[in-house]
């Protein structure tokens, strides 16, 4: 445990030191947001919904695939010398859903300031998006690690994640339709919440297994 | 020239089905008609491609445990002959789908999953392609292709049964509904007897398609692999 908090917190002091991915995700996310806004003015509840996702999306794909591609060959041979993958990939999990939700917590302010609020239930939504950002990150932290070990990584992060994301991102959208005020089959928005954490829990369960061989070079 | 017997089984199975899918009076369910008959070669891709593709999951673990290049060709060329298998299952599914809905494709659910069911896999060809070490790319496409698979199970087994859709077996509540397949009454016995041995013989096609790859790649890489 102490192993998994020394990390996060190198992680999370470079990140304040450089402050590299919280103002290149403010800018991207501002200016995809005013150039959105210019192209349809304050959108309906099903656009907003589709939008705002696919923002999320190439957010978070941004700001993960940072997490392992920014180590150098020589410090990770340092990691693999010192520690051990188990703590080096929860870390990165953390790290990255903590980025992730502060990511969407901007990106929200962003939306609801720059477009009008179409949401029913705006304080649905919110969590429904940090949950939606936590499960994003899950997927692309180990799509990054594999991408890490690829040539032309970024081209490959994407083409790798998009496909895979599917599932999950056509889940929050509609989960997230109840915040709009959309009512639901009794017992579905359930169903689909609890597939979408047993996802959630398929995935770290799978990163932490498989990881370990992609660690070693 | 020998063939062992599971061949010259799959051969026989995929006779009979040919012959017999095309001959066999076939009920007549809804607007369906006689292209109820699709089923005995649509339905089989999907079974064989789900076949091909837990074959290759397991070759993948067995890479990752063992440490074989052997097994890493295994698991690629399975795959591949997958992706062929999905590829013919849209298609056929789209012929179908332009004499019963109208459209070759009309972003049903379903079609939309079949797809990037198929395009995950494609991910995982460009993957490979895209690191040259071939202990490295044996490494890291094994973890792909395991991660892979458990989002294509979901991908095609549960979500199809949350949305509706036009496809056999797509509309709640009806008898046999939300099954990612086929619709429950559709299966009466006379076309089971064609269907099941129809099933059998792609999965077995299947495994023999990859079979002549896997021997290919073996013989032509022979002196990289060792053992």
């Amino acid at each position: 445990m102490k192993e998994v908090i020394t990390l996060l917190k190198k992680d999370l002091l470079l990140e304040w030191r450089q402050q590299y991915t919280f103002w290149g995700i403010l800018l991207y996310v501002a200016s995809s947001v005013f150039v959105l806004y210019l192209a349809m003015g304050a959108p309906q509840a099903d656009v907003f919904n589709g939008v705002f996702w696919m923002i999320q999306l190439f957010i978070c794909i941004n700001a993960v695939a940072k997490s392992f591609l920014q180590e150098s060959k020589g410090r990770m041979l340092y990691y693999y010398l010192t520690g051990s993958p188990l703590h080096f990939v929860i870390s990165k999990i953390i790290y990255n859903s903590i980025i992730a939700i502060l990511m969407v917590m901007i990106s929200l302010i962003l939306f609801f300031l720059l477009m009008k609020n179409p949401t029913a239930d705006l304080w649905l939504f919110v969590w429904i998006a940090f949950f939606g950002a936590f499960s994003i990150s899950l997927v692309f932290t180990l799509m990054s690690a594999i991408a890490a070990k690829a040539q032309q990584n970024a081209a490959i992060m994407a083409i790798l994640g998009f496909p895979l994301i599917i599932p999950q991102l056509l889940l929050l959208m509609r989960i997230s339709k109840a915040a709009f005020g959309e009512v639901f089959r009794e017992g579905a928005l359930l169903q689909m919440t609890g597939l979408l954490i047993g996802l959630d829990v398929l995935v770290i369960v799978l990163s932490v297994i498989l990881f370990p061989f992609l660690w070693k070079e | 020239m020998k063939l062992s017997w599971w061949k010259i089984a799959g051969i026989l199975l995929l006779l009979y089905s040919f012959t017999a899918g095309f001959l066999i009076k076939v009920p007549y369910v809804g607007n369906l008609y006689e292209t109820i008959r699709n089923f005995f070669f649509h339905v089989p891709m999907w079974f064989g491609q789900i076949a091909l593709l837990t074959l290759s999951l397991a070759y993948s673990i067995a890479f990752l445990r063992s440490g074989k290049l052997k097994y890493d060709i295994y698991a690629a060329e399975f795959a591949k002959v997958g992706i062929l298998f999905g590829i013919l299952g849209l298609i056929t599914g789209a012929i179908w789908a332009r004499w019963t809905w109208g459209e070759f494709w009309s972003n049903d659910p379903k079609q939309m999953a079949a797809a990037i069911a198929v395009l995950i896999y494609f991910a995982y060809v460009v993957l490979r392609g895209s690191m040259t070490d071939l202990d490295k790319r044996a490494r890291v496409a094994a973890v792909y292709n395991i991660f892979a698979y458990f989002i294509y199970i979901p991908l095609i087994m549960i979500l199809p049964r949350m949305v509706q859709s036009l496809h056999p077996g797509g509309l709640e509540g009806a008898e046999g509904g939300g099954n990612p397949a086929m619709g429950g009454d559709s299966l009466d016995p006379v076309m089971k007897t064609v269907f099941w041995p129809s099933v059998f013989g792609w999965i077995i096609m299947g495994i023999w398609i990859s079979n002549l790859k896997i021997r290919f790649f073996l013989y032509t890489h022979k002196n990289i692999l060792n053992g």
